[in-house]
């Protein structure tokens, strides 16, 4: 994929990957950030003209002081869009990514094609309390995420080797760097009150779940089809959180039915 | 030279399998090991430690906070501090300090501080941690990424209120009051010392140095680790064109005295490794939320001291290589002396925080190390900075006319109000 950096009015720096042709869709990424290789944007570059920004603290993009809470963040987002002259695009989510759509999505309704919720954070139920990711110790992360923990240790690490001393200090600091900037939102519940607001939605909306999430269990997918009436839900299996990683080719198969 | 006697009062009754039983001492310890009846003689006998150190010439008696902890019963220090005010008329009462980030709003710790400073008639010596990421994130659920932007925002209100003669409005980020307007005030003008502990962060040495703030560096790991921070913060000093006073800064250091070295290790070997072993087994995922230290002092390569690789070390660690690599400064007076003094001024500190109590050290031995030390180390070190000998910049400044607990009565009956 291609990557440019913009600027938004706020002044923020950021870094947006950009392929293919066709209806503008926005990726928003999770609070771990693009991986090193993100197959399923390939596949979905084929039908559709994708934009994947990074939030200030990923990656390129800077600025992350100038973003302080979930307001900032939601109109963060929307002024990304501002920046990259597009109107009505399709927004899609994923995680800490779903939840920041979903608040653009309410903020300004009628401002976007359709929705798309991937595993979405947002909403906390007391009963299924999600495991507390900022306290998790690295070797953790893969568990709670993949359904094939070694797979995904691969893919969070995008082949870096942490056994070198050097690449494991840079991991560290910049994983440090984009926890901080998603414990803005996320810390210590993932809970910004989202759910008040949903009413507010009238883009069509898909939810989209992997069956085996240990983090931000399926119950919650429920939970935001019951709070989104008009919203469509589809479980994959064999797919845990990082369903759109884990299971690429019925992702994108799901993605653009529902998309057209 | 300075010294302070200082508690951590930790949980004695750890059981012997706690490192390997459960995962943490801090944040999620089962609150079911705390049993409140013998929390309650605990409690009683530190605060009489604190109280005997007084006795015996210590010039100032310390706490701290800490939340959700085995090892720090103080999640009010103040609680204990406004007991050790009414009971003492001496010492500094260290409070190092108050984190005041986690207070809502922060007008509390002025008035709280102000409480103090006015009981111990301006005996108050004024902390203001930033907190452990244990403390400030995972109990008390602040947000990483902007503890230190709440902390300098709490700092300047704080300040302000202290200062000020006359009602403000703040409008903060954190904070938004119409009428700011403490009361009581400080006895301290304009304001007690303020004392900022740090764990290693670098932008602390910045902010102690622009404010002449003492900077405390607490650490567990002992004096000659902690060179190589204290070098960075005179480094600052120089650059700043500040004065290099000792007392800009302070240690704290796990001291244990006996009449020889051998005795030392008898009497305090295995208090020293409860508290190595079970006291500071602190699960990895909690010592350093992700936003808690800045890129920056990340990139600076300091180690977390309680990071999981140090703690790695710790069951390893004989008495021999915790003292040869400074953890514990301990042996007879003459040991202890001659560390003291590399400690001194191979940092550059005028003050030192002790920590003689430790771990599950039981009351008598805690005493004979205190008396020990009073008696037969402090008198030698008392003069290590003889040209900075009237520099009281950091320290408190009583009141000469003050009320003192045991004269009291006397007074009265002095006066003739009592009829006997």
């Amino acid at each position: 994929m291609m990557s440019r950096t913009i600027a938004t009015k706020r002044g923020t720096n950021v870094r947006v990957f950009e392929a293919g042709s066709g209806a503008p869709l926005v990726f928003l990424h999770g609070a771990g950030g693009l991986l090193a290789e993100n197959p399923f944007l390939d596949r979905l570059a084929e039908r559709y003209h994708i934009f994947a920004p990074e939030l200030p603290g990923y990656g390129e993009s800077t600025g992350d002081t100038l973003l302080e809470d979930m307001l900032d963040f939601a109109l963060h987002g929307w002024d990304v869009i501002a920046a990259l002259g597009l109107t009505k695009p399709h927004l899609m989510g994923h995680s800490m990514g779903g939840m920041i759509a979903a608040e653009m999505a309410c903020i300004a309704p009628n401002d976007l094609a359709k929705l798309v919720l991937v595993a979405s954070a947002g909403l906390w139920i007391p009963e299924y309390p999600i495991p507390d990711i900022f306290s998790f110790l690295p070797h953790e992360f893969a568990h709670y995420l993949f359904v094939d923990r070694a797979q995904g240790e691969a893919l969070l690490t995008g082949g870096l080797d942490l056994s070198n001393p050097e690449a494991l200090s840079q991991f560290y600091i910049a994983n440090s760097r984009r926890l901080s900037m998603a414990s803005k939102i996320l810390f210590p519940i993932p809970n910004r009150r989202l759910s008040k607001r949903l009413y507010r939605l009238m883009a069509p909306t898909l939810i989209i779940w992997g069956r085996q999430d240990r983090l931000i269990p399926p119950v919650y997918a429920e939970r935001f089809r019951a709070l989104i009436p008009h919203a469509e839900l589809l479980f994959i299996d064999q797919a845990a959180h990082m369903v759109p990683y884990e299971q690429p080719i019925e992702f994108v198969a799901a993605v653009s039915h529902f998309l057209g | 030279m300075k010294f302070t006697w200082f508690n951590l009062m930790p949980w004695p009754y750890l059981p012997d399998d706690f490192r390997e039983k459960y995962r943490s001492v801090w944040v999620d310890i089962p609150n079911t090991l705390y049993d409140p009846k013998k929390g309650h003689y605990v409690y009683h006998e530190y605060m009489d430690q604190l109280e005997y150190a007084e006795s015996l010439g210590y010039d100032g008696i310390g706490c701290n906070e800490h939340h959700q902890n085995g090892y720090g019963l103080m999640p009010s220090p103040n609680i204990i501090a406004a007991g050790l005010a009414r009971r003492t008329s001496k010492a500094a009462i260290a409070v190092i300090g108050n984190s005041i980030a986690l207070y809502n709003p922060p007008i509390r710790v002025a008035e709280e501080f102000a409480m103090l400073d006015v009981i111990s008639g301006g005996r108050l010596l004024a902390g203001f941690p930033v907190g452990t990421s244990m403390d400030t994130n995972y109990c008390y659920g602040q947000i990483p990424g902007l503890t230190r932007d709440k902390y300098a925002e709490a700092h300047e209100l704080i300040m302000r209120a202290w200062q000020s003669d006359e009602p403000f409005a703040f409008d903060g980020k954190y904070t938004q009051l119409r009428y700011v307007n403490i009361w009581p005030k400080p006895i301290q003008r304009p304001h007690p010392p303020i004392y900022i502990p740090g764990g290693g962060s670098i932008e602390t040495w910045d902010f102690c140095v622009e404010h002449d703030y003492n900077y405390s560096y607490l650490s567990f790991t002992g004096y000659l680790r902690a060179k190589k921070l204290l070098d960075g913060y005179w480094e600052r000093v120089a650059k700043y064109g500040k004065d290099e006073s000792p007392y800009r800064a302070a240690f704290a250091q796990t001291i244990c005295v006996a009449e020889t070295d051998q005795e030392a290790e008898k009497l305090y070997a295995e208090h020293v490794s409860y508290f190595y072993n079970r006291c500071l087994h602190i699960y990895g995922g909690f010592a350093d939320a992700p936003g808690y230290r800045t890129i920056k002092t990340l990139q600076a390569n300091i180690l977390n001291a309680l990071s999981t690789d140090v703690q790695k070390l710790f069951p390893t660690l004989t008495w021999k290589q915790l003292l040869d690599d400074g953890y514990v400064i301990a042996g007879s007076p003459e040991t202890v002396r001659q560390r003291m003094e590399e400690l001194i001024k191979g940092l550059r500190v005028g003050h030192v925080f002790c920590l003689i109590h430790v771990g599950n050290m039981p009351d008598w031995k805690t005493r004979y190390s205190t008396k020990l030390f009073a008696e037969k180390v402090m008198p030698h070190l008392r003069n290590m900075w003889p040209e900075w000998k009237d520099d009281n910049r950091w320290w408190c400044k009583p009141m000469d006319e003050r009320l003192r607990p045991e004269e009291g009565v006397e007074k009265a009956r002095q006066d003739g109000r009592i009829p006997l």
